[in-house]
């Protein structure tokens, strides 16, 4: 007598990781799964965003270090996996992000001084989320895994054609919240995508550090759904493979992992020190695989993008750039009295005593200001 | 109103229309069957609430381990998984980050989720989410996203559970902004209260005293008791004012009757909302008394009990004649069942209590 073992629907990513463009600017030779090369249209679309935003990651980390923003943690270098996945999005699909992933952010529409309200102490989510589609960032590693997952969940049950995408790194694979959302998603198969972005480090501590796994989309097999390995620093790739992945969900086909090897070129935050834990000639060597380069290269190549066409992408992410500087030297109006605005929708005794306390403060201080004048 | 297990009276039009043999005016339809007084447990009235919201609001889910099929391990879902479909009442994986995180995720996207902790304990895996997530998105957002969600969290001990399952984790939540914490006494406030959590717009922490699960009040559902923000004088007094909530309510009134035996006359109020906390209705009693003793099982040190006794000192400080007095659990890891009877705080430890005060006026 044997047990009756199901044997249908398990496979696991091919080791060698999805890859349209190598790092040369030259098509690759490697597995495809199926996927399509987007268009030259839609590359261009993509080129440009990654320049801009790589052109926003320096203008802040930039003024960080000028202390206009209380700090910031750069995505420099992985420009490919947030701007491939976040444009793959339909506008009614929502994203949810972390801490990192501004580049996203502002991908998705949201204006540079909302945006940036959080890294600048104005409060800590700068931007409506229902008129962007998009959560505000999460903090605490991997919580936002399960936010995506009850969204799009609640979507299935409402029969919304939206999607769900969050991203996640190597250090909050580690989280039990990621293999709860793992799960849940896959049981309840939900329109999700889950994007993690494999930089290499999470602060300080590398990768081998953090797994003894081979790698980590492999991890997908276990819950049960599909796992991608994929170039994140391919630009194509991404957006082709996050794209079929979001398709499969609206489908009714259940959530999808895709792991992005990318690498983070710049510090943690602006106030950590990356040559105390990493080499520079280990930074060198991921200089190779720029996505940006790369995705440049190959659409001069088709004859897709020329001089005039760079320039012109130039030209607007100074523009950018020129927007974010205005945006940080523009004083944001803080009210002190919108400290008990939001904690409920319905007024509290309690609150309204404190809010007098905060009001007799202030008066004070004005009082106290006048009558010095 | 009949009233059985020594609960309060609690108002009930509907029920004194019955009695008293008033016709239910708006209620005369004769399709619709007269709504008569029944024997209700407090898990029948917390079922009932859930099914009358189900019924009432499509965007009432219902989810959390074994709340589908088993009915909950209190019975308290029984029932409404077939009566609304798996798609309203649900069981889920077993994972109580996942259940909160993914509730989060469906109230964003307009639902007013319903999820079952099981027992109090096991709410911790879940305490990142409920303290990072559900009590400051309304905050972190500028109240662009509100998150209304009912944690039901069956809590506290005295009906022999083992290790993990008698917990009373008030003053974590409490202590919490952005949190409502409620929690009944009876069946009536239990199912008052808990509908009127699942409509509220902010996240509400319902704790459900397990050992009142299956204590029976006479009444007809649908009722409408106090509002939850406010706590509730149930037993009249001059001489002293207990405070309690959920599994200890029944220990202050058993306690003023046996005070009474000695000649005290002794005010009881029931809580009912930890969170706001009623300064009102608690000092106007304590302003008539001049002395307040509060009683729950958690442990003493950094309690809920610490936060009542500095508000009312606070609020009332020339009016007191005696300094208020905690009559709780002992500073230590909830006890074996056989040890449970040393912990909790008895009628006998709350009388030897108030002993301790100078009664000499």
């Amino acid at each position: 007598m044997t047990i009756d073992v199901p044997t249908t629907g398990r496979s696991l990513p091919q080791l060698q990781p999805i890859s349209f463009i190598g790092p040369d600017g030259q098509p690759t030779d490697t597995p495809t799964e199926g996927l399509r090369i987007p268009s030259d249209a839609t590359l261009i679309g993509l080129y440009r965003q990654m320049v801009l935003v790589r052109r926003f990651e320096a203008q802040v980390t930039h003024l960080t270090r000028q202390g206009r923003l209380a700090t910031y943690p750069s995505a420099a270098g992985q420009e490919a996996a947030e701007v491939g996945a976040t444009t793959a999005l339909a506008p009614n699909d929502w994203l949810f992000p972390t801490y990192r992933d501004s580049a996203a952010l502002l991908t998705r529409g949201v204006p540079v001084a909302e945006l940036l309200a959080a890294f600048r102490g104005d409060w800590h989510c700068g931007f409506d989320p229902h008129e962007y589609h998009t959560s505000p960032a999460a903090t605490p590693l991997a919580t936002q895994t399960l936010h995506a997952t009850g969204f799009a969940m609640a979507a299935k049950l409402k029969g919304e054609d939206a999607a769900t995408l969050t991203f996640l790194g190597d250090g909050a694979s580690s989280e039990g919240d990621t293999h709860e959302a793992f799960n849940f998603a896959s049981v309840w198969q939900t329109p999700t995508v889950f994007v993690l972005q494999n930089n290499q480090y999470a602060i300080s501590t590398p990768l081998r550090e953090q797994t003894n796994a081979t790698m980590l989309a492999d991890r997908a097999a276990g819950y049960g759904m599909p796992g991608l390995r994929v170039d994140g620093n391919d630009v194509a790739a991404v957006f082709a493979a996050v794209s079929a992945a979001l398709e499969r969900g609206r489908n009714g086909d259940g959530p999808t992992l895709i792991e992005c090897l990318t690498y983070r070129m710049e510090s943690h935050t602006n106030s950590d020190d990356p040559t105390k834990y990493r080499e520079s000639e280990e930074v060198e060597h991921w200089k190779q695989f720029d996505p940006i380069d790369r995705l440049e290269k190959y659409l001069r190549s088709t004859g897709a993008l020329n001089d005039a066409g760079v320039a012109d992408v130039a030209e607007a992410a100074e523009a950018l750039a020129e927007t974010v500087r205005d945006a940080m030297n523009t004083e944001a109006e803080i009210d002190p009295r919108e400290l008990f605005a939001h904690v409920y929708s319905r007024p509290r005794t309690a609150l309204a005593e404190q809010q007098q306390l905060l009001e007799a403060e202030l008066a004070g201080t004005e009082l106290a200001a006048a009558g010095q004048a | 109103m009949s009233v059985e297990a020594g609960t309060t009276p609690t108002t009930d039009p509907n029920a004194v229309d019955v009695e008293s043999g008033t016709a239910t005016s708006a209620n005369e339809d004769a399709a619709v069957p007269e709504a008569r007084p029944t024997s209700v447990t407090m898990t029948k009235a917390l079922n009932q609430a859930l099914r009358d919201c189900l019924a009432d609001d499509d965007t009432v889910l219902v989810f959390g381990e074994d709340v589908g099929r088993l009915g909950g391990v209190f019975r308290v879902t029984e029932g409404l998984r077939a009566e609304f479909g798996a798609t309203r009442v649900w069981d889920s994986p077993l994972a109580e980050s996942g259940i909160i995180g993914t509730a989060i995720g469906m109230a964003m996207n307009g639902m007013r989720p319903v999820v079952e902790m099981q027992f109090d304990a096991y709410a911790y895996p879940a305490f990142e989410q409920i303290v990072s997530h559900v009590a400051k998105m309304r905050n972190r957002t500028k109240g662009r996203v509100s998150l209304p969600i009912t944690i039901r969290i069956p809590y506290a001990g005295d009906i022999g559970g083992v290790e993990h399952h008698s917990d009373s984790s008030e003053a974590y939540w409490t202590s919490t902004p952005g949190l409502t914490v409620v929690t009944p006494s009876n069946p009536a406030d239990a199912y008052s209260l808990l509908r009127e959590s699942i409509a509220s717009d902010d996240p509400v922490v319902f704790m459900e005293p397990k050992s009142r699960y299956w204590m029976k009040e006479t009444l007809t559902l649908p009722v409408t008791t106090a509002p939850m923000d406010r706590a509730q004088v149930i037993r009249e007094g001059t001489d002293a004012t207990l405070l309690a909530y959920g599994p200890t309510v029944r220990t202050a009134l058993d306690s003023a009757e046996a005070g009474a035996e000695h000649g005290l006359s002794i005010e009881v109020i029931d809580l009912r909302t930890l969170s706001p906390f009623d300064d009102e209705t608690v000092s106007a009693s304590v302003r008539k008394t001049s002395r307040a003793a509060i009683i729950h099982e958690a442990a003493q040190f950094g309690g809920y009990g610490a936060e009542v006794a500095a508000r009312l000192t606070e609020r009332n400080f020339t009016y007191l004649s005696a300094p208020i007095l905690r009559i709780t659990g002992f500073d230590v890891p909830y006890p074996s069942p056989k040890l449970e009877e040393f912990y909790l705080p008895t009628v006998e430890r709350v009388l030897d209590s108030l002993e301790s005060w100078d009664w000499e006026l």
